[in-house]
């Protein structure tokens, strides 16, 4: 029964974060507790001569100093995350990838490899004598030529980033299917590009932060983290260290923001713990916002070289893409982000000839991870570019273009012919694509903006409007765990291993359990982000956690209304099937008024001699359930921004922001359009504001917050949302992810305005963010080629 | 170096006398010798506004601050909004009911600077609400939330104001 | 990010101050408003031994008018300016500057005194004092004071002519007369940041609409802000014709020499100059002619 699944019903969470009494890592204070800090490398490659900790060892106050050399076979490199870069047998059958081995030292040992590695931990009273000391140790270094271009790492006899991976080329895989060359070569119309996405910093306002607190008796450390993958964070250690895993206890408190990087493991979560038990002392660590944006993973920074050949009316026969991931000086995430691209690539078009190559690169640059759309952005910003462009040359509207190549509704369930990152057919589940199309072309009066747009041309103004859209594979697994049980008081726990960064999964989740169980969001404690409670879990990432964790809290509801039932109709005698739970009462269809209460079924359900359980109800009243999706469900969004270009100056103004999304069954509206609206948010940051810059010595120019351009809330409209509802057939609840896809269209749908705007200079837009001083050389190129062809 | 100096400030109206070192900046000191931690820090240079709070009613950014200089200052943090386990006030109670929070990191300095911009803006327009929290960062929510909740708390305090005025006239 | 260890000391008097400065020069930083100072000693990229509050002299914390001048005390905070109904009517052009400045928590710490003497180029009020030809006041140990123009003040990038055991005590901006126009304009890349230009403009003309006298700075393009005094003279007589921007430009162009930064190509910025001079000036006049210079 549906009655708190599609309400908006308020956060459960939301007291406890206005009135300041939230508990972010930063917030936990331990007896005893020391804090460390880090010494990070300012050279981008050199080689570490020789480090003199001397002086800051001596300064009162300080506990530890800790080096590479220090370390050096204790504590293991962090490796690729087997549970996300692992490629399945028959993905490599397809794709025939090449995998070269990587990892980091915790601390650099004998070279760094990017500016903000780590080279030295200063452990102290607290921060500020820990920052004095790690101003006294003296680090020299001997410059190696660093690695900057990705095109340049990757040419024979180029200085390698790590020694064991030729030409810094960690990864390559080759995607094919149709024959792309001989259809190009047949073709009347080809286009060729270079589509370039920035690297980004992912910025959740709480940095990263880790606290470990080692107990000598037990053997056992809890570790609080600022993470997004609690399990993850507590195998590494595990791994790294060498410890029993059920030593180690990994909690996330409130985590104020995660979208990615909050999820690769980081050093600090590797060395804290470590420090925690040399000196048997709580240790804190938090991440200041330089070392945010120094050290922190980043991410995107991919260049698409594509050549795509079309039909006069706009057809699209063939797509070939050879592209380069920079990875930095890691790639920890295997082909997560490069193989989403590759099959996300298409989108919501037919293409039947298609061939994809892709290299991921080391470079002397802070490692990537995934961060919010994972590969889809980028993807997406190379497919509605080239759309736009064939439309532009052919002199086509971009819809037409669009509808040309659209999938029907009608040829759902699509087989796209290639396999998903899983190893699972790429079949789109559900979806109307077309209608979403012209659902937000209606929503914003796409005929009548051309009018407008024809007359302001006329006062001088130059509007412009641009489309995106995307279909996004969600819900990944591998799996998510429920474990519920009913305490005395007659409340349900549920432990789920997805822990959130904001995304309301304590009142998501209970509405879930709510309706499956006839109870009330309020009857059902949420705990989320803690390994001691539950054997296996993933975390919040791949807009997964409502197809996944939801599902088990579904699955998992389900199972306990059924011994609740069973033993129900044991007190009542009546059958199982009679028995209705409503608002907390459990009572016979025959009989409401004589009911019991989930307390009364507690009692029951212990273990006990007189009255006895009959032998094939287990006594106590607790259930597990784990969900594996089949593969991902997909969901699917129309994006449509409007702008205005002040021509003299390059500046755009974002005049509105609408949207047609689909996440199949909405759980909480309020906290989906909620996701919808901030997702944007951080796509418009990365058209228009956002980018990490290195220049060629591999310094980073992006280390502040008045270089790195976040965007404030004078920069971001308030987007006008549309829902569809195409139910997901591949999890109970019909539900798909949506908590990356606002961050998906944007670069797109806005750099297509922009050029929109501008049509009768023609210029081309394939490179972000487009700040006014890009967008303004731009024009001035274009308006110099044109006085040339005018006066020829 | 020991060269402590004595602060003694009011903080949520309680009086607190401290001796520390001169450079422990005003958030440091409000969260770790008052132990109050719902003033964040984001950045610690100036931009993100999470570490926001009232000095003599006037919102400024606690990390650029050294906790001496608020010697002898009336300071607010979001813990003054309400009472411990007390029902929300108007804006707290209208983030919640506008979901304007994600993490709800950044909130604390979003409360506390619009507290005092709603004393002065009775009923602001959506540029002037803009404008006011231009200076809070959130990486979440995209804003449009936020800016609804400040709409409906602008609207309930003006008619709560109007109600309290037509209590007195009677 | 926590700055390092330094000694704190409080004048309450000016005297006072100048006396801390004189016995630890070199070694001792001023500290008015911190809102620029505190962020670079976060970073540690400044680390003074001494730092002088001086928030506390409360004598230097006036708006009020002196003759042709609207004097304002080095401790007068952004905010005081920004809600000063004495400044809107004498200097329209500083009421309007003001509100660019950060935020407005910046601007409920960051002090006149500071913004002048922490000397960035693309810093508003500084541009403002250049082009309305303001003076600065500073003082000295041994009680005597020295008046400076901006562009003997103001000598290249973050530096100025302050020696370490001077202090900036006043800044005279003249008063704008009724019947002129003025306008500040700057283009930053989000809300709030320091401008990839700005201008400032201050016009009279007649009833022709011809200029009879113009004032016109532009900041952030220079290593200095900088009074455009080819536009100046060049403007005199003439109406804003076409022809007459497009020479305005060219000649704001040509005096300004920005650098390349994340944020702006040169070329993108000498070029933005040129514009937002062009902008300024013709909101200038239309306030003039307006008869009254009606800064929203
Ligand atoms: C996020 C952010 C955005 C900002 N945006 C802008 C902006 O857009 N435009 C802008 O102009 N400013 C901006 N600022 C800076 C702000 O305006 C500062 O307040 C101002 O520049 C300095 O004033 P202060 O009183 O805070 O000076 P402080 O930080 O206290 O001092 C600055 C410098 O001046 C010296 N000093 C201060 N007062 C005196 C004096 N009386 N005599 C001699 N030396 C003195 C100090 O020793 C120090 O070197 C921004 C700051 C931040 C953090
Ligand atoms: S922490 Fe103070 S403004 Fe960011
Ligand atoms: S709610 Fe997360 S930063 Fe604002």
């Amino acid at each position: 029964m549906k009655k708190y699944v599609g309400q908006s019903v308020k956060r459960k969470e939301d007291y406890r974060l206005v009135t300041g009494t939230g508990q972010f890592v930063a917030d936990i204070k331990l007896a005893g507790m020391l804090e460390a800090v880090f010494v990070r490398s300012p050279q981008a490659h050199a080689i570490i001569r020789h480090i003199d900790t001397s002086k800051a060892k001596e300064l009162p106050g300080v506990h530890a100093v800790l080096i590479g050399d220090d370390i050096k076979g204790i504590i293991n490199p962090i490796t690729q995350f087997e549970s996300h870069s692992a490629v399945p047998p028959n993905v490599a059958k397809e794709i025939n990838p090449k995998i070269q081995y990587n990892d980091e030292s915790v601390l650099a040992i004998d070279k760094v490899v990017y500016v903000g590695q780590p080279v030295a931990v200063v452990v102290a009273d607290n921060r500020y004598i820990a920052e004095d000391a790690a101003d006294l140790i003296k680090v020299e270094y001997e410059q190696l030529k660093p690695m900057v271009d990705p095109y340049e790492a990757m040419k024979e006899g180029s200085p390698l980033v790590q020694n064991q991976v030729e030409q810094n080329i960690q990864m390559e895989f080759h995607l094919s299917i149709g024959d792309a060359k001989r259809v190009e070569q047949q073709s009347n119309h080809v286009l060729k590009a270079r589509v370039k996405t920035p690297r980004l910093s992912s910025n959740p306002i709480e940095t990263r932060g880790v606290i470990a607190d080692y107990d000598n008796r037990t053997d056992q450390i809890h570790v609080w983290s600022a993470t997004q993958l609690p399990f993850e964070v507590r195998a590494t250690i595990a791994h790294c260290l060498g410890w029993t895993e059920q030593n180690i206890r990994v909690t996330a408190p409130d985590v104020g923001g995660g979208f990615g990087p909050k999820g690769g493991v980081h050093p600090e979560e590797i060395l804290i713990p470590y420090i925690s038990k040399r000196l048997n002392r709580p240790v804190k660590w938090v991440e200041d916002r330089l070392e945010h944006l120094t050290s922190a993973r980043q991410s995107r920074d991919q260049v698409h070289d594509v050549i795509v050949a079309y039909n006069s009316d706009g057809t699209i026969l063939s797509l070939r893409d050879e592209f380069v991931v920079d990875s930095g000086a890691v790639n920890f995430f295997g082909f997560t982000c490069a193989y989403n691209t590759a099959y996300h690539l298409r989108g919501a078009y037919k293409i039947p000839n298609y061939d994809i190559k892709s290299r991921i690169v080391l470079t002397n640059k802070t490692p990537n991870v995934p961060f919010r759309g994972a590969g889809r952005p980028e993807a997406v910003f190379t497919m509605d570019r080239v759309i736009d462009m064939i439309a532009r040359k052919l002199k086509l509207d971009p819809v037409e273009v669009m509808k040309r190549n659209m999938i029907q509704a009608h040829e759902m369930p699509y087989d796209q012919g290639i396999l998903v990152k899983d190893g699972a057919r790429l079949i789109y589940d559900s979806g109307d694509y077309p209608a979403a199309l012209n659902q937000a072309l209606a929503m914003v009066d796409y005929e009548g903006f051309r009018e407008r747009q024809k007359e302001l041309k006329k006062a001088g103004k130059n509007i412009g409007i641009g489309i995106s859209s995307y279909v996004e594979g969600t819900g990944a697994g591998p799996f998510e765990g429920a474990l519920l049980s009913v305490d005395s008081t007659g409340k349900v726990i549920a432990h789920l291993g997805a822990s959130p960064q904001g995304q309301g999964h304590e009142t998501v989740f209970a509405q879930i359990g709510a309706d499956a169980l006839g109870l009330t969001p309020d009857d059902i404690v949420i705990k989320v982000g803690d390994t001691a409670v539950l054997p296996f879990g993933a975390g919040t990432y791949a807009s997964r956690s409502a197809v996944n964790a939801g599902s088990a809290m579904h699955e998992a509801s389900l199972k306990l209304r059924n011994k609740v039932v069973a033993i129900a109709g044991i007190i009542l005698g009546t059958l199982p099937d009679e028995i209705v739970i409503e608002e907390g009462k459990i009572f016979s269809k025959e009989n409401p008024s004589h009911f019991l209460t989930l307390q009364d079924i507690y009692k029951r359900s212990r273990p006990a001699a007189r009255p006895p359980l009959p032998s094939e109800i287990e006594p106590g009243l607790q259930v597990t359930h784990y969900f594996v999706p089949p593969t991902v469900t997909f969901a699917s969004s129309v994006h449509i921004a409007e702008v205005e270009v002040d021509k003299e100056t390059g500046f755009v103004d974002l005049q509105n922001y609408s949207v047609v999304h689909d996440c199949g069954t909405v759980i909480n509206p309020m906290i989906v359009d909620g996701q919808v609206q901030g997702g944007i948010a951080q796509g418009i940051g990365s058209a228009l504001y956002e980018e990490v810059v290195y220049n060629e010595s591999g310094q980073l120019l992006t280390g502040t917050y008045m270089d790195y351009l976040l965007p404030t809330s004078m920069e971001i409209p308030t987007v006008k949302k549309g829902h569809q509802q195409h139910l997901s057939t591949r999890n109970p609840l019909g539900v798909k992810g949506v908590g990356e896809g606002g961050a998906i269209s944007p670069p797109a749908a806005i750099a297509n305005a922009i050029v929109d705007a501008l049509s009768d200079l023609e210029i081309v837009i394939n490179q972000l963010p487009v700040s006014p001083s890009r967008l303004r050389g731009l024009i001035k190129e274009a308006e110099k080629k044109q006085s040339t062809i005018l006066s020829k | 170096m020991s060269n402590k100096v004595q602060v003694a400030v009011f903080v949520n109206g309680k009086k607190v006398q401290k001796k520390v070192e001169p450079r422990l900046l005003l958030t440091d000191f409000i969260r770790e010798e008052c132990n109050l931690t719902g003033t964040h820090l984001g950045c610690e240079h100036g931009v993100c506004g999470a570490c926001t709070i009232l000095v003599d009613n006037e919102p400024v950014r606690s990390c650029l601050m050294f906790a001496v200089q608020a010697d002898g200052c009336d300071i607010q943090t979001v813990e003054s909004l309400n009472s411990v386990d007390g029902p929300l006030n108007v804006l707290q109670q209208s983030f919640s009911d506008n979901h304007a929070l994600q993490c709800g990191f950044c909130t604390p300095g979003f409360l506390m600077t619009l507290t005092h911009f709603l004393i002065d803006n009775e009923n602001p327009t959506e540029n002037e609400i803009r404008e006011a929290i231009s200076g809070n960062l959130c990486r979440c929510t995209g804003y449009a939330n936020i800016i609804k909740a400040v709409q409906q708390a602008a609207q309930i305090l003006q008619k709560e104001k109007s109600n309290s005025s037509v209590v007195s006239a009677q | 990010m926590k700055p390092a260890v330094f000694s704190y000391l409080r004048p309450t008097n000016l005297q006072e101050a100048l006396m801390f400065l004189e016995e630890y020069g070199e070694d001792a930083k001023i500290l008015s408003g911190g809102q620029s100072l505190i962020p670079t000693m976060n970073m540690r990229l400044s680390a003074p031994a001494y730092l002088i509050d001086i928030s506390r002299i409360s004598d230097l914390n006036y708006i009020k008018l002196d003759g042709d001048f609207l004097a304002v005390g080095a401790l007068t905070k952004h905010k005081d300016i920004e809600n000063s109904d004495l400044v809107k009517e004498a200097c329209p052009l500083l009421s309007e500057a003001i509100r660019w400045v950060g935020h407005a928590q910046i601007r409920n710490r960051g002090t006149v005194g500071g913004s002048i003497a922490h000397g960035d180029p693309s810093a508003e009020l500084p541009c403002v004092l250049t082009a309305l030809r303001g003076e600065i006041v500073i003082a000295n140990v041994d009680g005597s004071e020295e008046v400076l123009v901006p562009e003997e003040f103001f000598l290249t990038y973050m530096l100025t002519s302050l020696q370490p055991d001077q202090m900036v005590k006043e800044v005279r901006f003249p008063i704008i007369p009724k019947e002129s126009g003025s306008a500040f304009l700057e283009l930053a890349r989000r809300h709030g940041d320091f401008g990839l230009a700005e201008v400032a403009a201050v016009v009279d003309i007649d009833d022709e609409g011809h200029l009879l006298n113009v004032k016109i700075a532009v900041g952030g393009v220079n290593p200095t802000p900088t009074a455009l005094e080819q536009v100046e003279e060049y403007l005199i007589g003439k109406k804003l014709t076409d022809e007459v921007l497009r020479q305005v430009s060219d000649l704001t162009q040509e005096s300004v020499d920005p650098e390349s930064d994340l944020h702006g190509t040169a070329e993108y910025r000498r070029e933005l100059a040129g514009t937002l001079t062009v902008r300024a000036l013709k909101i200038a006049v239309e306030r003039a002619r307006g008869g009254n210079n009606n800064v929203q």
